[in-house]
């Protein structure tokens, strides 16, 4: 029996790389599969109107840091985490605003005999290389509207290069949880939905569907960051409306909660 | 066949079973020599399935659970919570009649005194605390009661306060020591009431007098005579149980012949003791696997159902629900929520490899489950890695639903007290009939710092309490200045401490010895005199601030440092950062340094925890501002805890800093409180129950000792401060012990509600 583990060295292999991080939260549990730490990174290229994390938009708002002082940190939890079924998810902001420092940390992670995931809205998925992808067990993708309209509304970009990466995991067989904002109103629409669904069937390595009823629990930030928030006056889904939009993503064989 | 000739023949083959009651029991030298491990290790059946098997209550448990539920209500409204109160007659364990709830309806039997929930006089601890108690809730002592005590019998409390020191005196004043008990039962001590069960009274007296037998030897020194004199009370006391049994009609000189007496003889050993002994703490110990063997004979032999052995465990339960001790209010601000501890440990791994846990196991879980959430009994499972799926699955669950289960690592414990272990209390392990503790209260670590800035001299009243070393003089705290009066000022505290609790043990062995739970023991015993500690996190807080930030020293007008400001930053205990933790380990083995270097009465063996069940509210209410940067009078951290809002790297981080602690050198125990909301847990129930599971897992492979668990919301709570009667059974986990949230002070909810919720989603 040992009181804490002793650190392990970061793999050589790659880096060290600096990047910028925002926070870390050790005790992740909704961001993939068993308790999870879950690395923050700062930057992000989207301008979602309900981003609850607004703080970490701008890369130079995180703290600078290096992917071995990263990987020291990350280390100390690995056993616990493999012990509860968990494992590493690099977060944002969007992490493949940071590619060579995202690889440096998957890699380690790797090395510590982790499970690793990825939670990107897929914009800058060309970013991420094939190495990169290599090292990663489980992609969060988040496809936040099927529409070119809705989506641009919604980010401020294009939709087109997070469907190419979508397609691209599916070729590459990379196993994928889909997350869907469902906010009234706006991203609420049955026959787009429908065609998503359609669309996250198809690739088939879509292993699970989880549909986020939207909140405003970001709210507060956005009056910190002096920024207004344009969704004040939007309310949470009913029940009804979370049910019926997993139910439209059941209809087409998948796992939706 | 007519109604008679039924009876008879029920009659003969109970006859039958009482005259073998080791029937189908695997021999060996339990049946001998008392030793039930022996004779658990060779008759457990191990359980590796999961819940499927269990029942719901019988129609006969709800009906009597309806009239508990409403005699609960009943003194939930009564002045100070308490229903009634004997004024005229001295508890023991022959003092009342035989007292029932509905004697129809229940199937295990025994009340404390003649009606339920009614509170005994338990006077030896000290009179003045029975008359306060009495009369607090509207009662008024018998005047023939007040012509005995104290004017012919001298109490605990008398004895202490004939020996203490002023040294003694200004340090229980001030608060640098506080909650000792000098007024009231020290408890921790768990008898082992299996053995009634397993042997019968007549086996047990036999044997306690061989031991006294034993005790002839050629020089008859003051520890020998002390020896016989308690064991000869031994065995009046197990005599008076005899007799106690006896008026609820059961003979237990002999052993228990089936399930239901197993239960019942059991649980009248444990009432004997609660009759006579108000201990801060009367745990159970370790009583279901044990009752398993019993219940699987009769299961197997077509006499019981599933729903009867579930009936059982659930009317045992309810019994053990309505245990009840008369304290006074000062008594309850300091342990609020009338607690009990009736604590049973369920679970944990043979040292042959084998699970420990068995079907009566999930039984006793189950009960939350039939009857609702309760604080008691403080249902404890011993943690392991190696447990079956199926049972931590089922433990998780019910944890999550219920917050009645607080967990120790049984990977940990197990190599220091085998695998018959029981835990009194919260979190003080201890082999069941081989050990008990002195129970010590705790020291304020946190104004021990303040003593050492300031010279001996309390930061809130100013009056010189330590000694008077040379006082901080500078303007920023220098660390290595702090330190080098902080040791001494420890030393100093340790040895105060175990001076007072000598004193305190001496005389709760003269006139308030526990010679029920005793009886119960073996002759020998290991003794360990359980120390503790409160106000870690602020110590290591503090001393990191000022070795890492700049701190401040404002003093008042007569040069007190009363406050202090910090500039910079500092890290924090509870983000698993070496700079700060390395300090907080430190602490824990420092001052156990300095404990190891006195000398407890009786030869007992130093121990100490970070345990502060509720008290971390009155120890910080008592201490003025400390260099960490917290305000006087706001409350410590509880047990091990990070301070409030200060571990800022998620629930993982804060484990992985508490369980740093090293064990060895906090042998009495490291308590966690671990608070989280549903929606943090995971996104589905099922995720939810594995992601509870691999925390345990983790935090056990890490070396944690101890974790409470509580899920639930933010506005739960505050809504049931203002709702109390919304939420009769609302129960939370408090450093070690489980309570009734709307029992607390309305300070302490605030504070369990300030705690840190690992709510980030």
């Amino acid at each position: 029996m040992t009181n804490a583990y002793p650190p392990i060295r970061p793999p050589n292999g790659l880096g060290p790389v600096s990047g910028w991080i925002h926070s870390v939260e050790t005790g992740g549990t909704v961001d993939g599969p068993g308790i999870r730490y879950v690395l923050f990174m700062s930057g992000c290229p989207l301008r979602c109107l309900y981003c609850h994390n607004p703080d970490t938009q701008h890369m130079h708002d995180g703290t600078r840091t290096t992917s071995t002082e990263v990987l020291e940190d990350i280390a100390l939890y690995a056993e616990f985490l493999k012990r509860a079924h968990g494992g590493l998810t690099l977060s944002g902001g969007e992490p493949l605003v940071q590619p060579e420092f995202a690889a440096a940390i998957l890699r380690g992670a790797k090395a510590l005999g982790m499970h690793t995931a990825l939670d990107t809205s897929g914009f800058l998925g060309n970013h991420a290389d094939d190495h990169l992808l290599e090292d990663v067990d489980l992609v969060l993708l988040d496809i936040k509207a099927f529409s070119e309209k809705t989506y641009r509304h919604l980010t401020g970009v294009p939709l087109r290069p997070t469907l190419e990466f979508a397609e691209r995991l599916a070729g590459m067989n990379k196993r994928i949880w889909l997350r869907y904002v469902l906010v009234p109103n706006l991203t609420d629409d049955a026959a787009e939905i429908d065609g998503l669904a359609e669309f996250v069937a198809g690739l088939g390595v879509v292993d699970r569907v989880d549909v986020l009823p939207f909140h405003k629990m970001g709210e507060h930030k956005w009056k910190a960051l002096g920024r207004k928030y344009m969704l004040t006056d939007t309310e949470p889904p009913s029940r009804a409306l979370v049910e019926r939009v997993r139910g439209q993503f059941q209809a087409r064989g998948l796992r939706a909660d | 066949m007519d109604t008679l000739l039924m009876d008879g023949l029920a009659q003969t083959t109970e006859q039958q079973s009482a005259a073998d009651p080791w029937r189908g029991f695997a021999p060996g030298v339990w049946r001998r020599s008392v030793d039930v491990r022996d004779f658990i290790q060779r008759n457990l059946c191990p359980y590796e399935g999961d819940a499927g098997f269990v029942a719901g209550p019988t129609a006969r448990t709800t009906a009597l659970f309806a009239k508990v539920t409403d005699l609960l209500k009943q003194e939930r409204a009564a002045k100070g919570g308490v229903l009634d109160a004997d004024t005229e007659v001295f508890a023991s364990i022959t003092s009342h009649a035989a007292g029932y709830i509905d004697r129809e309806l229940e199937v295990i039997v025994g009340l404390q005194t003649d009606k339920p929930l009614k509170r005994a006089i338990m006077p030896f601890g000290g009179w003045r605390m029975v008359k306060t108690g009495l009369e607090a809730y509207g009662y008024t002592p018998s005047p023939k009661l007040e012509e005995i005590f104290p004017a012919l019998r001298k109490t605990h409390n008398d004895g202490v306060f004939d020996v203490y020191t002023p040294e003694m005196l200004r340090c229980r004043k001030s608060g640098v020591i506080t909650g000792l008990p000098d007024a009231y039962g020290r408890g921790r001590i768990i008898g082992d009431y299996r053995r009634l069960a397993l042997y019968g009274a007549d086996f047990l007296i036999k044997d306690k007098k061989a031991q006294l037998a034993s005790l002839e030897v050629s020089r008859i020194d003051e520890d020998v005579l002390r020896l016989r004199e308690e064991i000869s009370e031994q065995i009046r006391a197990l005599k008076e149980l005899v007799q106690m049994a006896a008026s609820y009609g059961f003979d237990v000189r002999r052993p228990a012949a089936t399930a239901r007496e197993a239960v019942q003889w059991t649980y009248l050993a444990y009432l004997a003791a609660v009759k006579e002994a108000n201990g801060a703490a009367m745990s159970l110990g370790r009583v279901s696997s044990f009752l398993d063997i019993y219940i699987e004979r009769d299961l197997s032999a077509g006499v019981i159902t599933e729903a009867e052995a579930q009936e059982m465990i659930d009317h045992f339960v309810m019994k053990l629900r309505m245990v009840r001790f008369l304290r006074t209010p000062e008594y309850d601000q300091l342990f609020s929520g009338d607690p009990t501890w009736v604590t049973e440990c369920l679970g944990g791994m043979g040292l042959d490899g084998r699970t420990l846990v068995t079907k009566t196991n999930f039984r006793m879980l189950q009960t939350l489950h039939n009857l609702g959430p309760a604080p008691e009994p403080n249902l404890t499972v011993l943690w392991s890695e190696k447990l079956p799926d199926g049972f931590k699955r089922f433990c998780a669950d019910t944890s999550i639903k219920t917050c009645s289960v607080q967990y120790e690592n049984d990977d940990l414990m197990r190599g220091y007290w085998g695998d018959d272990y029981g835990i009194a209390c919260c979190v003080s392990a201890m082999r069941i009939g081989k050990q008990m503790q002195f129970f010590g209260a705790r020291a304020n670590l946190a104004k021990t710092l303040m003593y050492a800035i300031n010279g001996g001299k309390d930061e809130v009243s100013g009056e010189q309490i330590g000694p008077a070393f040379a006082p901080i003089t500078g303007d920023v705290l220098d660390y290595d200045e702090v330190m080098a009066r902080f040791e001494p000022m420890m030393e100093w505290l340790a040895k105060v401490y175990m001076n007072a609790l000598n004193a305190i043990h001496y005389m709760h062995d003269k006139y308030m010895y526990e010679r029920m739970e005793m009886a119960l023991h073996d002759r020998d015993i290991l003794r360990t005199m359980a120390c503790g500690i409160a106000g870690l996190s602020v110590v290591a807080d503090s001393l990191s601030a000022i070795k890492h930030a700049k701190v401040k020293v404002i003093r008042d007008a007569n040069g007190l440092a009363t406050d202090f400001e910090i500039e910079g930053d500092y890290p924090a205990f509870g983000n698993n950062d070496a700079r700060v933790d390395d300090i907080a380990v430190w602490a824990v083995e420092r001052f156990m340094t300095a404990l190891r270097k006195q000398k407890p009465y009786r030869n007992a063996i130093p121990t100490q925890s970070v345990l502060t069940i509720t008290s971390n509210v009155v120890y910080g209410k008592k201490t003025g501002n400390t260099p960490d940067g917290r305000k006087a009078g706001q409350p410590f951290a509880p047990g091990a805890n990070p301070m409030h809002g200060r571990d800022k790297k998620g629930a993982i981080a804060s484990m992985a800093s508490v369980a740093k602690l090293p064990y060895a050198h906090a042998q009495d125990g490291i308590s966690y409180t671990f608070t989280i909301v549903p929606g943090a847990l995971g996104r589905t129930e099922d995720e939810r129950v594995s992601n509870l599971v691999g925390m345990l897992d983790g935090y056990a492979h890490q070396g944690g000792h101890h974790i409470n668990v509580n899920v639930f919301d933010r506005e739960t709570l505050l809504h049931a401060m203002d709702h109390p009667e919304l939420y009769p059974q609302l129960t939370i986990r408090v450093s070690g012990y489980a309570v009734n949230f709307i029992k607390l002070t309305r300070e302490q909810q605030l504070d369990v509600i300030s705690r840190t919720f690992h709510d980030k989603h």
